[in-house]
């Protein structure tokens, strides 16, 4: 029997100038010349095949032709047209499987047009230019609508909402607005507090009231909402999240990775926060490649990250598990956790088995092998959690809201989009979409009745 | 490695590439690093009559025409002839001469058009030791307005009256540079001929204004908020100096005169371009200007590879080889079809043929096939345009084929005819003949 060591957690385990090094931005923004030359590389392609492949639609060859032509301002409106939170997406979308995947340069250098890069510069340089606001509202329509959750579906409903002519109220169960964007994204994703400016710029245009601290917690606060408004929508992301499932979850150390990542986004001084000196990510999405990599930034020794399947059936994309990789942190396939081994009520290790596929199943191979750990953090997945929406008479599939194309629910006049939304991506991006989408079905709806 | 040696005119160079007068050719300073650096020949910047010389403006001389990436497409000057002393340009033409014997030496002359002004310069470039002389009857700006420079290129008959006074005051060879600045090059050429010139040189620079500033909207480049037309010159400026120097070469009146090439020479295609078209060397300035001197070697190499490559042993055989291809549009053989061919294994799918061809032209490229993006010539639309080709960006993906006699034109439904036929003898001009001439 080895010997086990109490936990290592602790704070403040680099210098400051090695956080600020470390969490900087991780890719940093073209400057002026650079992103002139890249937009050079675009063919301006008929019926661009990035433009299909984007969820929101973002007219690419217009946005890049006008960062050549010197036309910052109209490549920041062909972007924020299509996607108001372009700015996010141009940090957070996995470009390399969206747009830049279907560049025809690919096929031309091997390299496609850097995409992302180019509307991160333009959406910039509007943001930080003498006048910002690009939109003006349509005259006011006298209609009020009710939005649950300022993430990335809400902001964009509300947005587009607003730019209507509609009156927006925006209820949030978080102190701050943001959603996923604010709590949820890599801090380096992120870095300057960029989720904090593009909501307000997002709010700037006026006729959006955020309520934050609002949770829903009963079926007639709902009711409420679909009686004092003209319409609503719901974008309130997932609440839960899974469980391992195994003995040895309920110990100290073992924690939710969104929780671990949105305290990690609100603290100011990242050196107060602590981080185990051995830490054990289960998981295989982005939220367990943002929480791997900022335990490793923030100065774990040793970061596993740990995937029941192999790496094709990961849902981080590649250039992700590289991210990680190269960040320093260890990635294991095919071990399903099998306890969480303790000692004094703290986590110790975590015993795996490693498995295989057999005919098409996920099978144990008989093998077990274990790593100690300071922190184990879990990323398998979350879901709706909110027993009010079932109750409420919202139809579920597989444990999200059912909704038509345009994000209609069965319930008349409920729209719901982003993560909460059944059938689809988790993604910021397609977030983004549903809201616009939505927004579009609401506005007709409004303008009917 | 093929020689490149040339004679142009009587003059002799280790190869055909000079510099044109310009700044870059201005003093011996200049000259000296340029022939170091390879260069067979210089034209030294225009010399004025004795006296004091011309002054330039103290502000901005140059002016450009970018791509966003800023490769320059065109230039754009308001510099003058010389603005130094006579007496120094001389002294160093001499000196350099001396010690630079293999290299061809010219200098360029503008003085007022009398004879007295040109008989006086002549006698002094006699003594440098100079190889020739060219006539700078070209230059746009400043001087054109003092009766010099364009305003004598613009007109034959001066252009005549001052080769001869060259001819009867000097033994050198006359090279009389010309103007592009003109309805129709020939003239000048044909006068110039007539005064017993040894060689013309063109293009001089065209009259140009590079844009305005969006926020002061004024002209730019600007001196103290005003600018002047300028000379351009540069890659943009190479067709057109290559029609004018296939217009010379094949007018038989001015067939066989010695045709130096001026105009966007960048590299050795560029000269290449020249020469086949009827150039007997080539000269070279905006290149110079934005590579500096060195960027010789990349044109000598390039061309003395190619020589290798094709077979040629010398310049010569490569001029006016290009000649004979240019004809008058009525004389092109309207039974040639021609179609265009995507190469499906080099096409990226970027649909730029697609919607240059649908938008602009004759509906011919299709964008889907199967439900699927796909780029393909439809023959029964294609008129053989070769848009589609100049707006590919994959090198030789879109090619154009020529029917074979005997084959349906899928168009027109036409067989191919194996027979000549242009506009002189079709039934719908008015003005055929029933014979092709």
């Amino acid at each position: 029997m080895s010997i086990t060591l109490p936990p290592d957690i602790r704070p403040g385990r680099l210098s400051a100038q090695e956080y600020a090094h470390r969490f900087a931005d991780a890719t940093p923004r073209l400057t002026s010349a650079q992103a002139v030359l890249e937009a050079e590389r675009c063919l301006y392609c008929f019926d661009a095949p990035c433009a299909t492949a984007c969820p929101t639609s973002i007219d690419v060859p217009s946005f890049i032709k006008r960062i050549a032509d010197g036309n910052l301002r109209g490549s920041a409106r062909a972007i924020l047209e299509a996607n108001p939170l372009g700015g996010m997406c141009a940090r957070v979308c996995p470009t390399e499987d969206l747009c830049e995947a279907v560049c025809v340069k690919n096929t031309q250098e091997g390299k496609p047009v850097a995409i992302g890069r180019l509307q991160r510069f333009a959406v910039d340089a509007l943001m930080e230019s003498d006048k910002p606001q690009l939109f003006t509202r349509a005259p006011r329509t006298g209609k009020t609508v009710a939005v649950v959750g300022a993430g990335p579906a809400g902001l964009a409903c509300a947005h587009t909402l607003a730019r209507m002519g509609h009156d927006v109220v925006i209820f949030d169960a978080q102190p701050k607005a943001g959603g996923l964007n604010e709590y949820g994204l890599a801090s380096y994703k992120t870095p300057d507090n960029f989720a904090q400016r593009e909501l307000q710029w997002l709010l700037d245009i006026g006729g959006i009231e955020v309520r934050n601290g609002w949770k829903l917690e009963t079926v007639t606060q709902l009711d409420a909402l679909r009686q004092d408004y003209d319409a609503l929508f719901l974008g309130m992301g997932l609440a839960a999240t899974h469980q391992l499932g195994v003995a040895g979850s309920e110990l100290d150390g073992v924690q939710d990775a969104v929780d671990f990542i949105a305290t990690l986004r609100q603290t100011e001084d990242l050196s107060t926060l602590p981080v185990g000196r051995r830490v054990i990510v289960i998981g295989g999405g982005m939220t367990a490649v943002d929480a791997a990599v900022q335990s490793k930034l923030l100065g774990a020794s040793v970061v596993h990250m740990v995937y029941r399947r192999g790496p094709d059936t990961m849902s981080a994309s590649k250039a992700e598990q590289e991210w990680a990789q190269t960040n320093g942190v260890v990635l294991h396939h095919w071990l399903a956790p099998l306890e969480v081994v303790g000692h004094h009520g703290h986590v110790s290790a975590v015993r795996f088995a490693e498995q295989a596929l057999v005919d098409g199943k996920l099978q144990p191979t008989g093998r077990e092998l274990s790593w100690e750990a300071d922190v184990v953090l879990k990323a398998i997945g979350q879901q709706l959690g909110n027993p009010v929406l079932n109750q409420a008479g919202l139809t579920l599939d597989a444990g999200r809201i059912a909704t038509d194309a345009q994000g209609q629910t069965n319930l008349p006049g409920v729209w719901a989009g982003g993560d909460c939304r059944a059938g689809g991506l988790d993604l910021t991006v397609e977030a983004v979409e549903h809201g616009k989408q939505s927004a579009a079905a609401m506005h007709a709806h409004l303008c009917q009745a | 490695m093929a020689n490149l040696h040339t004679t142009f005119a009587g003059i002799s160079s280790p190869n055909p590439f000079w510099l044109a007068s310009a700044p870059p050719t201005d003093k011996a300073y200049n000259v000296n690093r340029a022939f170091e650096a390879g260069w067979g020949g210089v034209v030294w910047k225009t010399l004025g009559e004795a006296g004091p010389p011309v002054v330039n403006v103290n502000g901005p001389r140059y002016g450009a025409l970018l791509t966003p990436d800023r490769r320059l497409m065109g230039f754009n000057n308001i510099e003058l002839i010389t603005d130094r002393d006579l007496e120094i340009n001389l002294k160093e033409i001499t000196e350099v001469k001396r010690n630079w014997p293999d290299r061809a030496m010219v200098a360029s002359l503008m003085v007022p058009c009398e004879e007295q002004s040109w008989k006086a310069i002549l006698a002094r470039v006699n003594d440098t030791g100079a190889d020739g002389v060219e006539l700078n009857f070209g230059c746009p700006h400043g001087m054109s307005e003092r009766g010099m420079g364009a305003a004598v290129g613009q007109v034959p008959e001066y252009i005549q009256m001052v080769t001869e006074w060259c001819k009867h005051y000097s033994k050198l060879p006359v090279i009389v540079k010309l103007t592009p600045n003109i309805t129709d090059v020939r003239l000048p050429a044909r006068a110039a001929k007539q005064g017993g010139a040894d060689a013309v040189s063109l293009i001089n620079t065209i009259n140009s204004i590079m844009g305005v500033d969006p926020y002061t909207l004024t002209m730019s480049p600007s001196t103290g908020g005003r600018g002047s037309h300028g000379g351009y010159c540069g890659p943009a400026v190479k067709p057109i100096a290559l029609n004018m120097v296939a217009e010379i070469a094949r007018d038989p009146l001015t067939a066989g005169l010695p045709i130096s090439g001026i105009g966007g020479v960048g590299n050795w295609r560029d000269a290449l371009d020249f020469i086949a078209l009827g150039a007997g060397n080539v000269q070279v300035c905006t290149a110079a200007m934005v590579y500096g001197f060195k960027i010789v070697q990349e044109m000598s190499d390039g061309l003395s590879n190619y020589m290798d490559e094709v077979g040629i042993t010398s310049v010569g055989q490569i001029v006016g080889k290009a000649t004979p291809t240019v004809t008058n549009w009525q004389h092109l053989n309207l039974n040639v079809i021609s179609k265009a061919v995507i190469n499906q294994n080099s096409c990226i799918q970027c649909g730029r043929c697609h919607i240059a061809c649908e938008d602009t032209s004759h509906q011919a490229i299709t964008a889907t096939k199967d439900g699927k993006r796909f780029f393909e010539v439809k023959e029964d639309e294609c008129v053989g345009c070769n848009l589609c080709a100049v707006v590919c960006p994959v090198p030789e993906c879109i090619s154009l084929r020529d029917l074979k006699p005997g084959e349906k034109d899928l168009r027109t439904q036409h067989v191919v005819s194996d027979k000549h036929a242009d506009w002189t003898t079709h039934p719908n001009n008015p003005t055929r003949v029933t014979q092709a001439a």
